[in-house]
Formats: structure tokens, C-alpha cells, sequence
């Protein structure tokens, strides 16, 4: 148990390190890497509640792929600092609001925790002996919660359709190689002889 | 005290010379196998290739890590230098990693050699897997310089595309093994087709690439494309981007790109092996076969990918960059999905499913 504990200090105390990283490192790119550090100490922390599947689709979505295009985004933009930091004091009082929306749901989440344990106790699903993590996780998502899981994919699939219809232009004369065409060629097509006469082009 | 060391020091040191026994051993195979690579490539453009340092040139991989260490790594002025030396590191140690989990034959007793045979093995594996673009990223950004950031975009691209595909072929093999453990993806492999038959002692037909043969062509070029491996190394294609994200890397630091490369070269090959050719198991079940011990097999079959990978290199032109998009969206895609549907239709209308 003692090692679980250590390992547990030692990923919070990432999270909480890189993610006041995340917000104070003055160049984007950097925070954009803290913030990859703080998924992946997330990641501990799953593996440490003994949710290995959860740990690891954690890291392959969020860290191999989002956080992957945030980079890129980040990478390429030209960020002038000067500018970004007159808007602060302007944001500040939108980003307390909501800063102190989230530290209210978490009082109340930890105090309902504290006042009434049997309260949490009845919204879990308890896990069930001798089934793997992912095996569990299955049966409860396509059983149980089908037409959830089933309305987030069609969500996801039309958010995915909208982001395409918004920037999908078709610009017309544009060359574009064909496989089926190059491939049907043949000599009769491609090769056209001429007489050229001395001293003129064909 | 002696509680304590039975339950934490002890394993905890087993544990640790697992790990450097096998990176020491997957070093030294990286090593040969670099070298079988450059000769491979050299007879098939009718060169000879390495052939000074050692018998036959044996030695030039251990001759090119004392030259390149003994260099001095040189940092552009406007590069970022955390991220500049941070990156080859990250890459090389995500690439090693990943070989926690790789199961690479089996004891006397039956116990597997592995050094963490975790549930969720092949997850961990392609998690890992996907990180290795954060090295390029970071590499080609941290350069400060046009064809590093080119070569690190493309990279990042075409990484991301074909890691799609990969994650596909994969769950179509989970589905005829109902499990991610490694050791259960080889283990499902020791009945099938050949039983079927009537002929149970030709094992290799048991093994995944037969029945899932279109997934074992899309895993292996996607393999490609996914270490970077001509015909798919355009981030670092040296005609137009000189070397890509390692144009402004020197010295050790460009050592451990060129390493992690291999590494994750040689994982690639391990993991078709594993999941479609059987693993450590013997190719036919009869007694010379079996005699051999199953690292044995294992090392040979990773070495047979590694040299079909090697002529690839030396036989297919390079893609151009729409190509490459075009094969990895518009082809693997679509008949990779197209195979996650039709693999879960067959087993559960016949009743295989596990």
C-alpha cells in the first residue's frame, strides 16, 4: 500500500505542478507540452484506481491524438504576447466566474462525499469479481447504456460532417491525378507521332 | 526489514534486470540488424556495402555509435534547447517502452517471457506506439528552422493517418481473441485452421495471416508509413527536406533518433509477428521443430518481417505527399472498417466468436 500511496502523491503532485505550468509558461508550445505531461499523469492516476483500460484509452485519444493536433495548431500560430497580455484584466472576471462554478462543484461533490457515503455508493456500479476492467466496461456500455453510447457516436458523426461541410471548398481547374485514368493508358493514347519540319514547332 | 525487501526490493530488482537483460539483447540484435539492412539494401543495388570494420563488416554499427558519440552535438543558437534535447530522448525512451509488454517466447515451465504481462498489453503497446510523433513534433519545432518544421508537420500527418488503420487491423484480431493480453493473442493462435483440416501439424495455418490476410498487407504497410520507413519517409525525405526533422540534430542526440527509429522498427516487426504469424510457436508441429526453443523462432520470424521491410526499402520508390494521404484515408480506411464489420459478422453468425 505504501508504494500505491507514493505513486499517488507523486502523479497528483504532476498534475498539479504541470497544470499551474499549463497556464503560467510563457510560451504556448510549452504549455501545450505541460499540459500532455498533466494527461499523462492522469493516466497514473487511473491505473492507480486499477482502471487500466480507461488509463490507457486516456493516452491514446487524448495524448496521441488531441493533444497531438493542439500542438500542431500551436505550433503554426504567430502569438504576440504584448497583445495577448492587455486582454487579461478584460477576460478576468468571466474566467474567476467560472473558475468559482467549478471549485463550488467540487465542494459540493467532496462534501456529499463526506456527509453521506452511501450517497456515491448508490450511483456507482459495482465492479464485478473475477471480470477484466475492459471486459466490465463492455458489458455495462452495450448493454445498460446502448442508446447513450449509440447518441454520442451520432453526435460525434455530425459534429465530424459539419466540420467538413464548413471547410470543404471545391475549387474548380484543379488538376487532380486520377489512378484509374494513368493506369488505363495505353500507347494508342499517350503517343502521338508527328512530321515536324525543320524550322517549325509542332 | 527482511518483509520489506521480500515484498518491494525484490521484486522490484527482478523486475529491473528483466528489463535490462532484454534492452540489452534488443540492442545488440538492433545492432545487426542495421547492419543486415544496409547490406540488404547495398546487394540489391549491386553494392557491397559495409564490409571494412570486422569480418564482412560485422562490427560497422558498433564503429558508427563510437563515432557519432564521440562527436560534438552541436545546438543551433535559436533553438529552443529543453525541447531540442528533450525530444530524442522522449523518443528513444517511449520506443524502448514499449517492449515492456512484448511477450518474446516461453520458459521450460510455460511461463511466458515477458517482463509485465499486463491485461490491457496491446492498449499499452499502441499508446505507446502513438506517442512517438511527440519526439518528431518537438524535434522539428525546437530546431528553429523551415525544413525541420516541414518535415515534423508531414511527420505528424501521416502518422496520425495511419495509426487509424493500425488501430482497426488490431481490433479485427481482438475480435478472434477476445482478449488484449498478449499472451492470450498468441495463445489463441495455437488452434485454427490447420485443426480444421484435419492436419494439426501444420501449425502455420493456425496462425492469423491466413484467415485475416487483407489486415496482415494493410498492417504492414501501414507499419511503414507508421516508423517513417521508405517508401513512406517523407518527413524526412533528403530530396526535399534534406533530412527532415533532423536536418539541425548532431552527434548523440541524432544517434537516439536514428536508434528510436530502429526500435520502433523491430516492435513493429515483433507485434505482426505476435499478432498474425504465431508468435514464438514453431511453423509446423512436428519434432525437429519443436525442439527449438520458442525465442528462437520468435527472433527468426521478426527477422524475416524485418527483411521483407528491408526490401521495400530497396525496391519501392517514395510516395508523394497525396499518395500517401490517398492510400492511408481513401483505401485503408474504408476496408479496414470494412473488415472490423465483416470479421465481428462472420464469427457471430458461425459461432466463433470467443
Amino acid at each position: 500500500m505504501t508504494v500505491a500511496a507514493l505513486f499517488f502523491y507523486m502523479f497528483s503532485a504532476g498534475i498539479i505542478g504541470s497544470a499551474f505550468m499549463v497556464i503560467s509558461a510563457r510560451n504556448p508550445v510549452h504549455a501545450v507540452l505541460f499540459l500532455i505531461l498533466a494527461f499523462f499523469n492522469g493516466a497514473g492516476i487511473f491505473l492507480l484506481l486499477g482502471a487500466e483500460f480507461l488509463a490507457m484509452i486516456l493516452v491514446i485519444v487524448y495524448v496521441g491524438a488531441v493533444a497531438v493536433l493542439f500542438l500542431f495548431v500551436v505550433m503554426m500560430l504567430d502569438v504576440d504576447f504584448a497583445e495577448l497580455k492587455q486582454g487579461v484584466l478584460q477576460y478576468l472576471p468571466i474566467g474567476a466566474l467560472i473558475g468559482l462554478l467549478l471549485f463550488i462543484e467540487l465542494v459540493m461533490v467532496l462534501g456529499g462525499w463526506v456527509i453521506s457515503p452511501e450517497v456515491v455508493r448508490v450511483v456507482e456500479t459495482p465492479m464485478v469479481e473475477g471480470m477484466e476492467n475492459t471486459e466490465a466496461i463492455g458489458r455495462l456500455l452495450y448493454t445498460k447504456y446502448v442508446y447513450l453510447f449509440q447518441t454520442a457516436g451520432m453526435i460525434l458523426l455530425v459534429a465530424m460532417i459539419g466540420a467538413i461541410v464548413l471547410t470543404l471548398h471545391h475549387k474548380p481547374g484543379v488538376r487532380r491525378q486520377n489512378i484509374a485514368d494513368q493506369v488505363a493508358r495505353d500507347p494508342k493514347t499517350a503517343v502521338e507521332l508527328r512530321d515536324v519540319k525543320p524550322g517549325q514547332g509542332v | 526489514m527482511a518483509e520489506f525487501f521480500a515484498i518491494y526490493v525484490w521484486p522490484a530488482l527482478i523486475i529491473a534486470g528483466q528489463s535490462v537483460l532484454l534492452m540489452a539483447v534488443l540492442l545488440v540484435i538492433i545492432a545487426f540488424l542495421l547492419y543486415a539492412d544496409r547490406k540488404i539494401w547495398a546487394a540489391v543495388q549491386m553494392r557491397r556495402g559495409p564490409n571494412v570494420v570486422g569480418p564482412f563488416g560485422l562490427l560497422q554499427s558498433f564503429a558508427d555509435l563510437l563515432k557519432f558519440v564521440f562527436k560534438e552535438p552541436i545546438i543551433p543558437s535559436s533553438a529552443n534547447k529543453g525541447v531540442f534535447l528533450l525530444a530524442p530522448i522522449i523518443t528513444t525512451i517511449l520506443a524502448l517502452s514499449a517492449w515492456a509488454v512484448m511477450p518474446v517466447g516461453e520458459w521450460i515451465d510455460g511461463t511466458t517471457l515477458v517482463v509485465a504481462d499486463i491485461n490491457v498489453g496491446i492498449l499499452y503497446i499502441f499508446a505507446i506506439s502513438s506517442l512517438g510523433v511527440y519526439g518528431v513534433i518537438m524535434g522539428g519545432w525546437a530546431s528553429n528552422s523551415k525544413y525541420a518544421f516541414l518535415g515534423a508537420l508531414r511527420s505528424a500527418a501521416q502518422m496520425i493517418s495511419y495509426e487509424v488503420s493500425i488501430g482497426f487491423v488490431i481490433i479485427t484480431v481482438l475480435l478472434c481473441v477476445g482478449s488484449l493480453n498478449m499472451t492470450d493473442i498468441v495463445a489463441a493462435q495455437e488452434s485454427g485452421l490447420a485443426d480444421w483440416l484435419g492436419i494439426p501439424w501444420a501449425s502455420f495455418l493456425n496462425w492469423f495471416w491466413l484467415p485475416l490476410f487483407p489486415m496482415f498487407v494493410v498492417f504492414f504497410i501501414s507499419a511503414l508509413a507508421e516508423t517513417n520507413r521508405p517508401p513512406f519517409d517523407l518527413p524526412e525525405a533528403e530530396s526535399e527536406l534534406v533530412a527532415g526533422f533532423m536536418v539541425e540534430y548532431s552527434s548523440t542526440p541524432y544517434l537516439l533518433f536514428m536508434l528510436a527509429e530502429y526500435v520502433a522498427i523491430i516492435l513493429m516487426c515483433a507485434l505482426m509477428t505476435t499478432l498474425f504469424m504465431g508468435g514464438w510457436m514453431p511453423p509446423l508441429d512436428v519434432v525437429p521443430f519443436t525442439w527449438i526453443p520458442g525465442l528462437i523462432w520468435f527472433v527468426i520470424k521478426v527477422c524475416m518481417v524485418f527483411f521483407m521491410i528491408s526490401m521495400v526499402k530497396a525496391m519501392v520508390p517514395r510516395y508523394r505527399y497525396d499518395q500517401l494521404m490517398r492510400l492511408g484515408w481513401k483505401v485503408f480506411l474504408p476496408l479496414s472498417l470494412f473488415m472490423v464489420a465483416a470479421v465481428g459478422f462472420v464469427l457471430q453468425i458461425t459461432g466463433w466468436a470467443p
